[in-house]
């Protein structure tokens, strides 16, 4: 309480100060009967070597910065994709960092030169045809290269992946990161945001969860029937707000019901079996050095990003739309760590699109294993697959369908 | 017609003494002139409020997590407990803090004064063409200005969605507390914003295609009138878009459609919302939102090319290089804004698209910074401060326009989006750009808004302190991007848990960008004491007081309705005649007849 006090007083007490300089000011201007629009030789050759000084102290603070970060201030990159970006990023710099400095140079170098003089006219030169189309060329020329090596870039980046690429899901939600394997067939059981349960927080699309989601949406705790309970319960008497609001969620999940038969009545049970090897892990996400990944994202509420700043990779979850990326991890965790003297060092997952007050705090630590060791942990996890884990009762899946393609084409329209 | 009989009349009483009341003079003024003033003084003031803003979440971002008094001071108990700011208002304070900085201050501040100001005086007009049309877009802005500012006094706080409040976010109140209420009257204020910005640019489109006074042809132009004409072109293909895109969120919020909403499930409530896209509100957004960039930037550069040329005593270097790259830049404003989204799903050919055209932006604003060097080249500079902020203007622009080289290449896009490299890219080109044009121009026409001088050594001293803090916020920011560090984050914390030398990067750099930031924004109390005092008691302005050629400066100091005494001038010359080789002095105003022989350019 004091304290804001004291920022009041500071504040009365500035404004006060102020009021006692413009006294002083005016009597001072007075007296000094100058001309505001008159600018002395004085000021003038003092702001021309303050602009040249400044440039050089802009330019120092630019080098110092430089000097103390690291060129451009970013470690190394972790994937085959990243160090591609960081050649093209590198060459990019040195041409724009070029100009930055020309272009900066020239600026203030001119006004230090050119400043007013006694007696030295200014040098009447309207225009001059081909020097603005030496700058109107050079800059094409540049962009161009600029253009055509950052677009064979992009086409790397955005094109398919071979098929041994691993499938993984990033799942996003407020405020944490779900990643779900492809599991022995590496195909991704397809979803449907309906299906969402406790014990199926993915979505996943199987015979048994549809079952389940129906199930609940009927008789659970909040489902149809004790809706409809409620609100034919003569004994009680609700204010007409909260009629509303109990009317409207009984007709959405009415709605949701329709949608969720109709859902069963179309289901093909052989879908089931890519779904049931389907792994689900959450905390930490674990990738193998030099494989190739296709990661698929999803989001449950609002957009995320799927950010990994080390492997330079970055995508938006969009809820509604699937989105994808890919990247091949080129150094375990292990190798980082000694090149960047930090043991405590891992990769990381980060949410990178404002979603919410906890945003700042998604993410999931990410750890790059060699193939032995990756191995032998996906292993382990192949014993807990989301059927072992949720459904063990379910009934033995049907064999895979024979055309996996046709799964995945269905997986992407999704 | 109507309007030509309505100067005439507003003339004729000038000449009866005709005493104006308080209340038609400046408050439902329809004098241009005094509309220009009232967009000034309302954008300066909600520029402050903006400002502050950026500091108390500035004060969060430099020292993370510590008690201060400022943020108790000024967000009282319930958003900062203990002076710790809560991280729903930080989001807050990051998103108005973005809406009134890009619309209310470099928007209605920088096109709606100088536009205001400028068009009918340059042009040799005795108004705007519709008076009251003018008013009414003055009033509407003030009236989204207050809306827009309520928005903060709200309970469950203002938008928190970021300053392109992109949905679902922005449409779910489950999702944020600020998409309540707050986010409401966001949608209201830059409806009512919309309708204002619009009304005004249709006005300075037809004033400028029908008010020419004779000889004024389009060529004979001064560039700010260019700048002018080409941002109220935009703001009127543009500013419709994004109506429409906030009238659709509106509906989503209130009527149960699903343009931007599909299969969500938020706070354990499962939406039956399908088949909306929230890809579609993101491109109805940029289409207007990258247009936008320009709408801020292009006066800040008419602005300033005409004072480059004034203080250099020389004509603008390629004059009609100088329009074609406005125009070239104001078309190709429009195909480039899908370069915001290249990491949102959208198809990687057609981002290879956007690529091409957003580089090719690149190609004009080259050739007006080498414009604007060759003006300067052998010139016989005169270091006004409105001439420092000006050059400074040229400066930001190539320094945060080289690293939008980067930023439109899709494939070094993905590492940087939505990191404050981005920040300090658009902060420094769009930002310190436009801030700094606004800044010249206020210096520069100072005496021909309120026939006063600004104290020019409280300039100089402004200006150091600008350029200086301004630079120091913003140039350390790309190395924070560079190392990772998204935007919009209330700390960088979690980078302890596994990057410690991210962590510390960050945390110094993060500090010395708020002391610049305090720097700068108690610097801005010298220009607004200047500003103010000289208002009312700064010494009285000649006619013409930087020996510039343009009509404006051929008014009498004293305002007056219909702008010139008698009849209007006439126009013989391109308005950049400085220095000519023969002329008895260093320039020759418009409204002298060509000699004989004499050649125009």
């Amino acid at each position: 309480m004091e304290n804001k006090l004291i920022i009041l007083l500071v504040i009365v007490l500035g404004a006060i100060a102020i009021a006692q300089l413009v006294r002083i000011y005016e009597i001072s201007a007075k007296l000094r009967k100058n001309e505001e629009h008159e600018i002395s030789h004085r000021d003038n050759n003092l702001n021309a070597r303050m602009m040249f000084g400044f440039m050089l102290a802009f330019f120092a603070f630019f080098i110092y910065l430089m000097s103390a970060y690291g060129w451009t201030g970013r470690g190394s990159a972790a994937s085959n994709e990243g160090e591609e970006m960081d050649w093209l990023l590198n060459l990019n710099f040195v041409i724009i960092i070029a100009i930055f400095f020309f272009t900066n140079f020239l600026l203030f170098y001119f006004t230090w030169r050119y400043v007013k003089k006694p007696g030295v006219p200014a040098f009447y030169y309207p225009h001059n045809n081909k020097l603005e189309m030496l700058w109107t060329v050079v800059p094409a020329i540049v962009l161009a290269v600029i253009i055509i090596l950052g677009l064979q870039t992009w086409s790397h980046l955005t094109g398919p992946t071979t098929p041994e690429a691993e499938k993984i899901e990033l799942f996003s939600k407020q405020f944490d990161w779900t990643a779900r394997y492809a599991g022995a067939d590496n195909t991704l059981g397809l979803y449907d945001y309906k299906l969402t349960l406790d014990n199926n927080e993915l979505a996943l699309l199987t015979s048994n969860t549809i079952d389940s989601a129906l199930a609940n949406m009927f008789g659970g705790a909040t489902g149809i029937r004790s809706l409809q309970k409620l609100l034919n319960n003569r004994d009680t008497v609700f204010s007409d707000s909260t009629l509303n609001v109990l009317k409207a969620d009984l007709s959405r999940k009415e709605r949701l019901y329709r949608f969720l038969t109709q859902m069963k009545q179309n289901h093909n049970p052989k879908l089931d079996a890519s779904a049931w090897d389907d792994i689900i892990q959450k905390d930490t996400l674990y990738l193998c050095k030099g494989q190739e990944y296709e990661i698929a994202l999803r989001a449950k509420d609002v957009i995320h990003s799927a950010y990994f700043p080390h492997f330079r990779a970055q995508m938006n979850t969009v809820p509604g739309m699937a989105t994808r990326m890919k990247f091949t991890p080129n150094k375990t965790t292990a190798e980082m760590r000694l090149e960047k003297n930090d043991e405590q060092f891992n990769y990381i997952l980060m949410c990178n699109k404002i979603c919410g007050g906890a945003h700042y705090k998604m993410k999931m630590i990410v750890v790059v294993l060699d193939k032995p060791a990756y191995t032998k942990w996906m292993d382990g996890k192949k014993k807990a697959t989301f059927k072992d884990q949720y459904f063990p009762a379910a009934a033995p899946a049907p064999a895979a369908p024979a055309d996996t393609t046709a799964v995945a084409a269905a997986v992407t329209m999704n | 017609m109507a309007s030509h009989d309505a100067h005439a009349h507003g003339h004729h009483e000038d000449h009866h003494h005709h005493e104006e009341h308080f209340i038609s003079k400046y408050i439902f003024s329809q004098d241009h002139k005094m509309i220009g003033k009232q967009f000034l003084l309302t954008a300066v003031f909600m520029g402050l409020v903006a400002m502050m803003l950026s500091i108390l979440f500035r004060i969060q971002l430099g020292w993370p997590g510590e008690s201060s008094d400022i943020l108790s001071f000024f967000l009282g108990e319930k958003w900062a407990p203990n002076g710790v700011l809560k991280e729903d208002m930080y989001l807050g304070l990051v998103t108005i803090h973005g809406t009134i900085m890009v619309f209310f201050l470099l928007t209605g501040g920088l096109s709606g004064t100088f536009s205001n100001i400028l068009i009918p005086l340059q042009l040799g007009a005795r108004d705007m063409a519709s008076g009251f049309l003018n008013m009414l877009s003055y009033w509407f802005f003030a009236l989204s200005s207050i809306i827009m500012l309520v928005s903060l006094f709200v309970e469950s706080g203002p938008a928190m969605a970021g300053w392109t409040v992109y949905p679902p976010l922005s449409a779910l109140p489950q999702a944020v507390s600020g998409s309540g209420l707050g986010m409401t009257l966001w949608l209201v204020s830059m409806a009512i914003f919309i309708a204002s910005s619009l009304i005004g640019s249709l006005n300075y489109i037809v004033t400028i295609i029908n008010l020419r006074t004779k000889g004024m042809t389009m060529t004979r132009m001064p560039l700010t009138i260019w700048a002018f004409f080409v941002t109220a072109i935009l703001g009127v293909l543009s500013f419709p878009v994004l109506l429409s895109a906030a009238l659709l969120l509106i509906m989503d919020r209130t009527m149960g459609t699903s343009f931007y909403l599909s299969d969500i499930i938020v706070g354990g409530e499962m939406l039956t919302n399908h088949g909306g896209s929230p890809i579609l509100y993101q491109h109805l957004f940029w289409f207007l939102g990258h247009p936008e960039v320009y709408i801020v930037l292009l006066p800040a550069l008419g602005l300033s090319s005409e004072i480059i040329a004034t203080n250099s005593r020389k004509p603008i270097f390629g004059y009609k290089a100088m329009i074609g790259s406005i125009l070239a830049i104001g078309f190709l404003s429009f195909i480039v804004w899908g370069h915001h989204m290249f990491v949102t799903g959208m198809n990687p050919f057609l981002g290879s698209v956007f690529v091409f055209t957003t580089l090719l932006i690149a190609i004009p604003s080259a050739v007006k910074v080498f414009n604007y060097l060759t003006t300067l080249w052998k010139g016989s500079l005169v270091l006004t401060p409105a001439m420092l902020f000006a050059i400074g203007l040229v400066s930001t622009f190539i320094t945060g326009g080289v690293t939008g080289i980067i930023l439109a290449d899709s494939a070094l896009d993905i590492m940087l989006h939505d990191t404050y490299f981005v920040v300090a890219h658009f902060h420094i080109v769009m930002g310190m750009s436009a801030v700094f044009g606004m800044f010249a121009g206020v210096y520069h026409w100072f005496p021909k808004m309120f026939g006063r001088m600004l104290n020019t050594r409280l300039g100089y001293a402004h200006f150091w302190v600008t350029l200086i803090g301004a630079y120091g916020v913003f140039f350390p920011m790309h190395f924070v991007g560079l190392a990772g560090a998204p935007r919009r984050y209330y700390d960088y914390s979690s980078y302890s848990e596994f990057d410690n030398n991210s962590f510390e990067l960050m945390v110094d750099l993060n500090e010395i960008i708020t002391t610049f930031a305090i720097i700068a924004a108690v610097g801005q109390v010298l220009f607004l004491f200047n500003f103010f005092y000289s208002i009312f008691r700064g010494p009285k302005a000649p006619q013409n007081p930087w020996n510039s050629t343009t009509l404006e400066w051929t008014t009498p100091v004293e305002h007056m309705h219909g702008n010139w005494p008698g009849e209007l001038p006439t126009v013989h010359r391109w308005p950049y005649d400085y220095s000519k080789p023969g002329a008895s002095q260093d320039f020759i105003p418009q409204t002298t007849p060509l000699e004989d022989g004499e050649e125009e350019h």
